[in-house]
């Protein structure tokens, strides 16, 4: 098989998403990474560790226009004779992977949570993780994008050859005016630790607890809806079905009641922490450890036990 | 201005997810369907709002079969002034954005717009295939939509931050959250809607691409372990020795 793997990257940096991609497609087969000018140089070291056997840089193409980049990944799939597209399911994956779907005429498998089992079918997440599809691809060419946090990356390929790639992808049709960076480094998505609050820390002027656990941990925050609704927190910090799905290594959720639309985007996390003062709250049903208790109280103890434990490894 | 809005059925988000026939459908027994939210509240509602502000019209395409008609009723109470239905099951996204753009393609649509996801498939998939078909440009995942003229200023989430773009129709936009407040219809949409044309189109002929061969329910939670609130140290030290997650 032969795998060509799509990422761009954020300030130069290839991102755990982008890895995980890479990784995914050197499992499937021999794997080809085209990127994007803006990659800083000892990031091409870190796509053979993580098993690529070479990789295409392409100068020319800035990463926002969906419409040229999936022109270019096309052109790679063409120039390569690669079987297989696979790309991470970010925002780049988001609109680049079905444009490319359909102008290969190749199928498409969205948010795959694991490697093609042994009769192909791709298992994906469905229902907003509140279920898993199989999903068979009929077409010779294949489209995979992939959920992050889905595979451990074990590291070990050899260094991969470096190539220049170019390819005629036409005007922009789309220009950029302005771009605000969010704050925070930590992306939510692929966030390994997240630590969440709802309505049960009643304002924003309590979120300090939750930062400082955040920063003790080296976590990302996230919220419930109705505390980005009410302006609490930013938009973006919204998990849940509505919201973004998370599929963490630890979801702390402080003063969060476990409705179903919220489970619904954190259920995929592999151990969860519920902190709530009423004992009936539904989270307590999908958490792996539970304490009943005050988050005004309890953050800040977990906190400073996460510090003399930090202190300590 | 000519606006089309890709309207999806989806569950209710309170709905039970369970399958039948050897895990190869969705169980529907007692499911309640909705409109996607992120296709109403959003792409359909902002629709709505550019249309009041500058004029035009708002036309809502489903691919689906006579049982959505209900769903798409709800669209049209909303504020929507038409509707079509593509007369067809759909098999997977690319059936979906195949039928979408065939039945677009010689309208005169100034602008495209559907939900970044529905929240049954979560597949990001047909908006962005519907712009390849039609070969137009697309703003994925966006939360902010302004016209000046014809050229649309629009916020959109990128990798780290959110991002500013121009573009000129026609195109294809991804609505995410932000982009509008939900509107809850009241009884003279309602009665409206009742009147409102639903034109209902056959399907066109169309590769199959992909397939859901079987589905499966994630694996039970083991107990709830409780800590004392008053030994968070335990607590780390089942996350690093137990858990393995610190
Ligand atoms: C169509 C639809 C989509 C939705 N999508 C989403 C979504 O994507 N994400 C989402 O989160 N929600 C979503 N919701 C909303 C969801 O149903 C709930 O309303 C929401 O998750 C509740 O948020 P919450 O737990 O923060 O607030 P509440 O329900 O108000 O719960 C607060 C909790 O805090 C606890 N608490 C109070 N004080 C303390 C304290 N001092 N210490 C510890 N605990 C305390 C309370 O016991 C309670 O359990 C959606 C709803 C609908 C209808």
């Amino acid at each position: 098989m032969s795998v060509l793997v799509y990422i761009d990257t954020l300030s130069g940096s290839v991102s755990k998403a982008a890895m995980e991609a890479v990784y995914y497609g050197s499992k499937i087969g021999s794997t080809t990474v085209l990127t994007n000018g803006g990659i800083a140089a000892d990031q091409l070291a870190v796509l053979g560790e993580c098993g690529a056997s070479k990789v295409l840089v392409n100068r020319a193409v800035t990463v926002d226009d969906a419409s040229q980049v999936s022109k270019l990944v096309v052109a790679a799939v063409e120039a390569t004779g690669a079987d297989t597209v696979v790309m991470p399911l970010d925002l780049t994956g988001r609109a680049v992977a079905p444009r490319v779907s359909a102008r290969l005429k190749a199928g498409l498998a969205t948010g795959a949570v694991a490697l093609p089992a042994g009769d192909g079918t791709i298992k994906v997440n469905v229902f907003s993780g509140k279920a898993f599809g199989n999903v068979s691809v009929k077409t010779a060419k294949k489209v995979i994008t992939l959920t992050p946090n889905s595979l451990q990356i074990e590291k070990g390929g050899a260094a991969a050859a470096v190539e220049d790639f170019n390819a005629e992808v036409g005007g922009a049709s789309i220009t950029v005016k302005e771009v605000r960076k969010q704050e925070g480094d930590i992306l939510l998505p692929e966030a390994e630790l997240v630590v969440s609050a709802g309505r049960g820390l009643k304002g924003p002027e309590n979120w300090g607890i939750v930062e400082d656990l955040a920063k003790a941990l080296g976590a990302a925050t996230a919220c419930s809806r109705p505390v980005a609704d009410i302006g609490w927190r930013p938009h973006h910090e919204h998990v849940g079905q509505t919201g973004v799905a998370i599929r963490p290594n630890l979801y702390i959720a402080a003063g969060i009641s476990g409705a179903i639309q919220h489970l619904a985007g954190v259920n995929g996390s592999k151990v969860i922490v519920v902190i709530n003062t009423d004992p009936e709250a539904p989270f307590f049903k999908a958490a792996d450890y539970g304490v009943v208790g005050d988050a005004f109280e309890v953050l800040p103890k977990l906190t400073a036990e996460i510090e003399k434990f930090k202190a300590q490894n | 201005m000519k606006f089309l809005v890709c309207i999806s059925k989806a569950p209710d988000t309170t709905s039970k997810i369970e399958f039948t026939d050897n895990n190869t459908k969705f169980n529907e027994a007692g499911v309640q369907y909705i409109v996607n939210p992120y296709d109403e509240w959003y792409a359909l509602v902002r629709a709505l709002e550019l249309k009041e502000s500058l004029g035009g019209d708002v036309t809502t395409i489903t691919v689906g079969g006579a049982a959505d008609d209900a769903t798409i009723r709800k669209a049209l109470a909303i504020g929507a002034d038409n509707a079509v239905r593509v007369n067809a099951d759909p098999k997977d996204a690319y059936f979906t954005a195949f039928q979408i753009a065939e039945y677009a393609k010689d309208k005169g649509f100034d602008m495209i717009l559907c939900g970044k996801e529905t929240i049954n498939y979560n597949g990001s998939q047909v908006g962005g295939m519907i712009a390849e078909l039609l070969n137009l440009p697309y703003v994925s995942l966006a939360t902010k939509l302004e016209m000046n003229g014809s050229t649309a200023t629009i916020d959109r989430e990128m990798k780290g931050g959110v991002e500013v773009v121009e573009v000129n129709g026609p195109f294809v936009l991804s609505a995410a959250k932000g982009m509008a407040e939900q509107r809850i219809p009241n009884m003279r949409g309602i009665m409206a809607a009742r009147t409102k044309p639903l034109e209902v189109v056959e399907p066109a002929a169309c590769d199959d691409l992909t397939s859901f061969e079987s589905y499966a329910l994630p694996e039970a939670k083991g107990d709830c372990k409780y800590i004392d609130p008053d030994n968070m140290a335990e607590l780390v030290s089942l996350l690093h020795n137990e858990a393995k997650v610190i």
